[in-house]
């Protein structure tokens, strides 16, 4: 287990440093952050001064270097807009991206594990039908309609929620469920087929021959054989949601990662798009890392 | 009238199915007694799994629906028992193994606690089932019990696995044992083991025992009595001795008939020259060495039978000469060239005459081209064997030599039965002209009936083509009948060869010997002559 740990270290190493390579070259074609940063009338004189306070005027390639030995130490350089250090600048909207993730996916894992178990229990009954056409409508609704549409009802018409921002509770309540719904149907269609194959497998066969109660042969039996296949979507889905969830966050004005990144592109802010870029690379090898170990956790054959 | 343990009485169970209604099995009545192994012979599709499934209770309904008839436990209705009672029967008073112990073990759990929930579920105590457990796992001969209760079904060997199960059946000391094909899928040392455990723990329980197999050899090795099945009815019941030697009913002579290992011998005469020369072939996967130095000829037109146990490497032999895989060393000449130092692309036109039939012809035909596409594939890949033109007419004339209709050519290979589509497997390969064809367990799969005729089928190409072939099985009576010479393997080495008659007849190496005791035969005198030869041999 331990080498398939540092397998995937090295791996995701290489990835981020290919990463880092990419998106620093590339976010220097989007063009020269002082014709953004300082006035339009602001002489040539000044804007030759912003870009050596900035490290600007050297070669691509000497930034580059630059940028490295600094992130050696951990210093991802200050963030241009906002005057403070980028990794600081990333980490508080991180915080709040990682809460709307950590709550939406215990949220959907739960309604899931539950609705999907119940269908495959009862395949094609009344139930078995609401969930699949549930999933249907989840897996395929576009997000941006979805909040556009709670705005409009629950926040414009009904008054019930805030429309953007945060402060309360009650500001979580739109994103997490726009959020909610696309997971949900994905992970559903997952839950009650492999709950469908494991309750039909030679095993369960077994354990019905050995006399095993009807409760232990679901929630001993067959669950955790389940649960196998449902766990790497469950990784994924919790994975594009660490990533920062652009659409939904920027709609419903939440401060999370993927706001910061989409402005920090408009502004060319690069330093924070590099730490942001880092953050949640190095929060989804952490993510995939903890589904691999909940894997060898489940199933005796990955640990050997 | 007499109780008898367990008595099934006019039983119809019957499937919804796509294709309608199937009556499954068909008014059936059989009975078994204390002490007594009465099997259920019968070829796929014969409703003998049906029956067992419906004593169980692990009939799905739907789709399976029983219609009629009763089943009698010590005069008790299983049918009429409320849900709870019927639980409670399953794995104390009747237990069940089954074919494949791998996928009937359940992968994420322990063997041991596996094992002893058998009891647990019957409500004996944790620490009772535990000891029970280690008692039952020394009994059936798994090696180091306190280490093997914490590992996990895929650390065992097969034959371990089917111990494990049949400790598992065994924890309340059923009175009666159901075994579904409990060895089918077992090497013939291995399955002579374990039908030889089951029989002594008969002995200690006194459990009537149920064995549902379609080996002719089986039921002559282990039972008393054979019910014999077809399309859902029972067509004959009588001891092995009565149904080998005085049997009534046609499929009951028919299925005696195509039991392979009684015809003669094929003569091979000395005279081609060899146009296949393998020497000192090697393949190690890792430090493991699969194959350790493989020396042997194959003479044109000869049938060259590789035998073994799974393991033994003679597979592996088959992928090295088509180089599906790469060998670590040696050299295998093919009328003078060495096939190993081919380039992918001298290769190419080298795989026109080395052509390969495999077990599962399920998967091993693409499921979505049509037999047409199958077959003519081959001729797009290696253009100047035959213009377009001509594809529609020799794909019809290769149909109707391997035994189907031109018809068949647009249809799927899911339309098709295994023999059938085992039939298939072969025109394609016959569709390049090959001068040689790897047989890999190419008959293992197939019933008995139609394993007997797709034996045929090739003996017939092989006259009429001038065909070699390298004939890999693991199942003995079908070499017999069907090889020139035999090879036999053990863990990747050639341990004997010669010409069938020496095989068969004087085998030299001790494992050959082994090999061909292990064997069961359909003929239960013969079987009782092998029997004593095995027990000699253990000694």
């Amino acid at each position: 287990m331990s080498s398939m740990l540092g397998k995937r270290a090295v791996s995701s190493f290489i990835s981020l440093m290919v990463l880092i390579v990419l998106v620093f070259f590339l976010s220097r074609l989007t063009g020269d952050p002082a014709a953004l940063y300082l006035p339009v009338d602001a002489s040539e004189a000044m804007r030759d001064n912003f870009r050596e306070i900035h490290g600007l005027n050297d070669p691509v390639l000497v930034q580059f270097t630059h940028y490295i030995t600094d992130l050696v130490c951990f210093d991802f350089g200050d963030s241009l807009r906002k005057a403070r250090p980028a990794l600081e600048v990333v980490l508080d909207s991180f915080t709040w991206t990682l809460q709307l993730a950590l709550i939406t996916m215990a949220l959907v894992s739960a309604a899931a594990i539950a609705l999907g178990s119940l269908a495959a229990f009862h395949v094609g009954s009344w139930l078995d039908r609401l969930a699949s056409g549930l999933s249907l409508i989840g897996a395929s609704a576009p997000d941006f309609w979805i909040a556009i549409v709670g705005i409009v009802l629950f926040s414009v018409t009904l008054g019930w929620l805030p429309t953007s921002g945060t402060g309360t509770v009650w500001h979580w309540v739109l994103p997490i469920a726009v959020l909610f719904i696309r997971p949900f149907g994905l992970i559903l269609q997952v839950v009650r087929g492999s709950m469908i194959t494991a309750l039909g497998s030679a095993y369960v066969k077994t354990a019905r021959a050995k006399g095993v109660r009807n409760r232990p042969v679901i929630f001993v039996h067959t669950l955790r054989n389940a649960m196998l296949p449902v766990i790497t979507v469950i990784g994924d889905q919790a994975a594009a949601l660490l990533n920062g969830a652009v659409v939904v966050e920027t709609i419903f004005g939440f401060p999370g990662v993927g706001k910061l990144m989409i402005d920090s592109i408009l502004q060319r802010d690069f330093n924070v798009i590099l730490a942001a870029i880092m953050v949640t690379a190095l929060a989804i090898f952490l993510m995939n890392l903890l589904i691999d170990i909940a894997y060898a956790l489940l199933d005796p054959r990955i640990r050997t | 009238m007499t109780e008898h343990l367990l008595e099934v009485r006019d039983l119809s169970v019957r499937f919804h199915t796509a294709r309608g209604m199937v009556n499954a099995v068909n008014g059936i009545s059989w009975h078994l007694d204390r002490g007594e192994t009465l099997a259920i012979l019968g070829e796929s599709g014969s409703g003998k799994s049906v029956s067992a499934s419906a004593i169980m209770n692990l009939i799905d309904c739907p789709p399976g629906e029983i219609t009629s008839g009763q089943i009698l436990f010590e005069g008790r209705d299983l049918l009429t028992l409320d849900a709870e009672t019927r639980r409670d029967i399953n794995g104390r008073r009747i237990a069940m193994i089954f074919q494949d112990p791998l996928s009937h073990l359940n992968p994420v759990y322990p063997v041991g606690w596996q094992i002893a929930e058998a009891g647990m579920a019957h409500g004996l105590p944790r620490a009772k089932a535990r000891a029970r457990t280690l008692q039952l796992l020394t009994r059936v001969g798994i090696p180091d019990p306190e280490a093997a209760m914490a590992k996990y079904p895929h650390q065992f060997s097969g034959g371990q696995r089917q111990r494990l199960m049949i400790a598992m059946a065994l924890v309340l000391k059923p009175d009666i044992l159901i075994a579904d094909e409990p060895t089918t899928a077992l090497d013939v040392t291995v399955q002579a083991e374990v039908l030889s455990l089951l029989e002594e723990l008969q002995e200690e329980t006194g459990m009537g025992l149920l064995l549902i197999t379609h080996d002719l050899g089986v039921v002559a090795e282990a039972a008393d009595r054979a019910v014999v099945m077809e399309g859902g009815r029972v067509v004959e019941t009588g001891t092995p001795r009565d149904l080998y030697h005085g049997a009534s009913h046609p499929y009951t002579r028919k299925l005696l008939a195509a039991a392979p290992g009684k015809g003669e011998m094929r003569q091979p005469d000395e005279a081609p020259a060899p146009i296949l020369q393998v020497r000192g072939l090697e393949k190690s996967y890792g430090p493991f060495r699969a194959l350790r130095g493989v020396d042997f000829d194959l003479r044109a037109g000869e049938t060259l039978a590789v035998v073994g146990e799974s393991g033994s490497g003679k597979s592996t032999v088959a992928r090295l000469l088509l180089r599906l895989e790469e060998a670590t060393g040696g050299s295998a000449l093919w009328k003078g060239e060495d096939l190993l130092q081919k380039s992918p692309r001298q290769m190419a036109p080298l795989r026109r005459q080395l052509q390969m039939v495999f077990q599962d012809p399920t998967q091993s035909l693409a499921p979505h081209m049509s037999v047409f596409q199958i077959i003519s594939e081959a001729w797009a890949i290696h253009p100047g064997i035959l213009p377009k033109a001509r594809w529609r007419a020799r794909v019809a004339e290769l149909l109707e030599q391997v035994g189907l209709r031109p018809e068949h050519a647009e249809r799927h290979p899911h339309q098709f039965s295994g023999g059938q589509r085992q039939r298939i497997a072969i025109a394609r390969a016959l569709a390049l002209e090959p001068e040689l064809i790897i047989c890999d367990e190419a008959v293992s799969a197939l019933d008995v009936s139609i394993q007997a005729q797709v034996i045929d089928l090739l003996g017939k190409l092989r006259d009429e083509l001038g065909l070699a072939f390298i004939f890999i099985a693991h199942d003995l009576p079908v070499v017999r009948d069907f090889a020139d010479r035999v090879l036999v393997m053990q863990k990747g080495e050639i341990v004997e060869q010669g010409s069938v008659a020496q095989i068969f007849d004087a085998p030299q190496a001790l494992y050959t010997q082994r090999l061909l005791a292990a064997g069961l035969d359909a003929d239960p005198d013969v079987q009782a002559d092998r029997r004593a030869a095995r027990l000699a041999l253990a000694k």
